[in-house]
């Protein structure tokens, strides 16, 4: 298993360690409800360094990136990034990812852990038969970089302390908090030299950090120490997991695989069908057309029940109750206190409101479509 | 360090027991609760259900997994704690008190004598 440049701070912090992606993760430090409602009410820290970064520059990086990525890359200015998905042929996705541009001739991808080796191959493959393959190169940063994020109403109180400005990149801001939302910019630290992006995968304000690895300890020390007033806690991928379930983004492995298209998961918002040709359009674009066969929804427990997980069998309800399919991801929502999840199901049962049962341990338990995200932050 | 009471008798797998009057009491000890964390519903067996003891009996779930509870004892299911299944928080806050599982009348009490001391299961957690 790999270990992050924190996994000695993680043991120091009493972190419980699990593996996740072939990476020896912290699952949790307090525990998932605490971390969870760190990140919603102040701030919590999360080690993200298992995500994956290839860096893709020269001439011909943007062209190379929008036949190959399903997001129009050509909206981004330098300091600026996109969610986005690579596809194969038949519209499967291969990940799902941020795209960022560091300079007119330089991007940046984070994509996910698990899938590096996939990605990096296909990547590469996708180079090998492009015309202008002179002009791009692909370049596998994720050993040489690390990354966390921070996350919570409260960071913003406390991210300028920890990376004094100006800018000297990216979006030009004179501090972080003045980036917006899917922007980023270089700052220095001494002789070192960090991305910080105003992104996250929470549902929270908040911001990423990529840098190299050999900083991460000495940045995550300073973080911790900058929000300890803040209310700032460590959090792990336990905490991670709930709080992206309940802002229902999806999961690569859970809800997102090579057979699965993003018009099926409902994330045509990030599909420029509009554009040049990319790999998946002709299949993406039909399937546009004739409608996908099935649709991704979030749901919710609707009598006391134990948790919904992954995996377990999802059921119609009525005289033609039918097996649907498995949960793609569940969990007690710490925020909500009641049980939920996300799954596939034909299009006809995507309604919010639409029943449905989650069988566990052998008992179906009654459920319910709802509306996408299940929690929203009270105004 | 884990609480560890020194009238109770413990399971390797982290029950404890108190008997009193050939029925024993059954939860899950102080550090079990512990390394659960926020527990979030439990199920317990029906009342008058027969129990092995070592037979997996009820469940215990947190945020993130869901765990068997093992019967250390044998007998007929008695009570089961209504409170817990209504409030699973109790299981954390008072392991040893409102947090209880489930009652047995106990059908073979030499069991008992199978089971950990307090010192004995202290030495297993390591502390």
């Amino acid at each position: 298993m790999k270990r992050t440049p924190l996994f000695a701070a993680h043991q120091r912090l009493g972190g419980k360690l699990i593996e996740f992606g072939g990476w020896e993760m912290p699952v949790q430090y307090t525990g998932i409800v605490d971390e969870h409602l760190a990140v919603r009410n102040s701030a919590g820290l999360f080690d993200i360094s298992h995500m994956g970064e290839v860096v893709v520059s020269g001439p011909a990086a943007e062209a190379f990136l929008n036949q190959t990525l399903t997001n129009d890359v050509r909206s981004l200015a330098p300091g600026q990034g996109q969610y986005t998905l690579m596809c194969n042929e038949r519209g499967g996705a291969i990940d799902d990812l941020y795209a960022y541009r560091l300079a007119p001739l330089e991007y940046l991808l984070i994509i996910n852990a698990s899938r590096i080796t996939d990605d990096v191959a296909w990547l590469e493959g996708r180079l090998a038969g492009f015309d202008r393959r002179g002009d791009a190169r692909v370049w596998n940063a994720s050993d040489a970089t690390g990354a966390l994020a921070v996350q919570g109403p409260r960071v913003v109180q406390f991210i300028d302390s920890c990376f004094p400005g100006p800018a000297v990149s990216g979006t030009l801001v004179a501090r972080p908090s003045e980036l917006k939302k899917n922007e980023l910019a270089k700052f220095r630290l001494g002789q070192a030299e960090v991305w910080v992006s105003r992104t996250g995968y929470t549902g929270e304000d908040g911001f990423e950090v990529v840098a190299p690895a050999d900083l991460l300890e000495s940045l995550w020390n300073r973080l911790l120490e900058a929000g300890q007033s803040h209310g700032l806690k460590p959090a792990g991928l336990g905490a991670r997991d709930t709080l992206r379930t309940e802002v229902c983004y999806p999961l690569y492995g859970h809800e997102l695989d090579e057979g699965t298209t993003p018009l099926e998961a409902g994330l045509g918002f990030f599909v420029a069908l509009g554009k040049p040709d990319f790999a998946g359009r002709a299949a993406l674009m039909k399937q546009k057309i004739n409608g996908p066969t099935k649709k991704l929804v979030a749901f919710k427990m609707t009598a006391r029940s134990a948790p919904p997980r992954p995996g377990y069998p999802l059921w119609s309800v009525g005289a033609d109750a039918r097996r649907l399919g498995v949960v793609a991801s569940g969990t007690q929502s710490p925020s909500l206190g009641v049980g939920i999840g996300m799954a596939y199901v034909p299009p006809g049962l995507a309604q919010p409101g639409t029943p449905l049962e989650v069988e566990v341990r052998g008992k179906r338990a009654p459920a319910a479509v709802a509306p996408k995200p299940l929690y929203k932050r009270p105004v | 360090m884990a609480n560890v009471p020194a009238d109770l008798k413990y399971a390797k797998s982290h029950e404890w027991v108190r008997v009193a009057s050939g029925v024993a009491t059954v939860g899950i000890t102080d550090h079990a609760q512990h390394e659960l964390t926020d527990v979030v519903f439990v199920e317990l067996p029906e009342l008058g259900r027969k129990i092995k003891a070592g037979e997996a009996c009820a469940v215990v779930e947190s945020v993130k997994t869901a765990s068997d509870i093992y019967s250390p004892v044998s007998g007929e299911v008695t009570e089961a704690n209504k409170a817990a299944v209504e409030n699973p928080a109790l299981v954390n806050s008072e392991p040893y008190g409102g947090g209880w599982f489930y009652k047995v009348k106990l059908s073979n009490p030499a069991e008992l004598d199978a089971l950990l001391t307090a010192e004995q299961y202290r030495a297993q957690i390591g502390g």
